[in-house]
């Protein structure tokens, strides 16, 4: 099983990690950071496969993926 | 649990000012994981230009310069004559590289200065509010084009890449996107390449690295990356255009 953490207030919610998930386990939360995004959250982190595409994708490299 | 991925050491924990999506953030990774892997943090200065990257020195854990507009290649010359054994490079959009630093880029090329260059072109200005850079696509919409670029009235854009691989003193020039992971691992690659070639005292390498704007594109993050493939690739075909053994 893999692990992702997500650094909830770096995240500016452009949501290009979640395009790019095999597994599509990736989406926005309901709630807001302090700079007012919606930081993206993993639902089923037990269906992780840890390909890290997430992470490479990410503009702001807020996602930090363990295996 | 082995981590798979994170953010580099050579990138400082500073937030990014870029907006939501703006791919500069991941090629700023990929300049800083490929100094990382080389081992060079220590001998490397980096050159930031005016535009939106203006702030790159404050993301770079490495010595950093600021150069005025379209100089950094310049500065870079000094910065590598004086001592030629640090690694130098320069982080320029195409707003400041291929218009008002035209000249400065031209000559470093030609003159072989063994300096790397990563030039981010995502077809407009972007800190000054989305106006018609040279490197706007013929149709391409802007705030000074709001009918499309008309090359009978505005010209034709610049292949950057295609230009400075006709002169002899480049040894490395390569175009890459940074549209998918793909592209992305791709482009790594390539910047560490040119890395390589300024380490081994080759000469110029200058990588192209095609980005997004969503922000002054007027599109959402997936939008403008799908735009990206679909409309400028074809127009800055991808692939090494020099390369000296």
């Amino acid at each position: 099983m893999a692990r992702l953490t997500i650094d909830r207030e770096t995240c500016k919610g452009c949501g290009l990690c979640a395009e790019v998930c095999p597994k599509h386990l990736l989406a926005l939360s309901r709630e807001i950071n302090a700079k007012g995004y919606h930081p993206i959250g993993i639902e089923q982190q037990d269906q992780c496969i840890g390909c890290a595409f997430c992470a490479r994708m990410c503009p702001d490299a807020v996602i930090k993926v363990e295996k | 649990m082995a981590v798979v991925y994170e953010k580099t050491k050579l990138l400082t924990d500073k937030p990014l000012h870029y907006c939501p999506g703006c791919t500069h953030g991941i090629i700023h990774r990929l300049v800083a994981e490929a100094i990382d892997e080389l081992g060079i943090q220590e001998k490397t200065i980096g050159i930031a230009p005016v535009g939106c990257a203006v702030f790159a020195y404050d993301y770079f854990n490495c010595d950093m310069m600021e150069a005025a507009h379209g100089r950094a290649p310049a500065v870079a010359t000094g910065c590598k004559r004086v001592n030629p054994n640090n690694i130098v490079f320069t982080y320029q959009g195409d707003g400041d590289l291929a218009s008002i630093g035209a000249a400065e880029i031209t000559h470093a090329a030609t003159r072989g200065e063994n300096i790397t260059v990563i030039f981010v072109n995502n077809a407009i200005y972007g800190m000054t509010g989305g106006q018609m850079a040279p490197t706007t696509l013929p149709g391409q919409v802007t705030t000074t084009s709001p009918y499309g670029r008309d090359p009978s009235l505005c010209g034709y854009p610049i292949r950057v890449s295609e230009m400075l691989s006709t002169l002899d003193g480049p040894a490395y020039i390569a175009r890459v996107s940074v549209h998918d992971v793909k592209h992305i691992m791709e482009a790594k690659k390539a910047i560490r390449k040119a890395f390589e070639m300024q380490i081994n005292r080759k000469g110029f390498s200058l990588v192209e690295v095609l980005s997004a704007c969503p922000t002054n594109w007027g599109m959402t993050p997936q939008e403008a990356l799908k735009w990206l493939e679909a409309n400028m690739i074809p127009q800055y075909p991808l692939g090494v255009k020099k390369e000296v053994e």
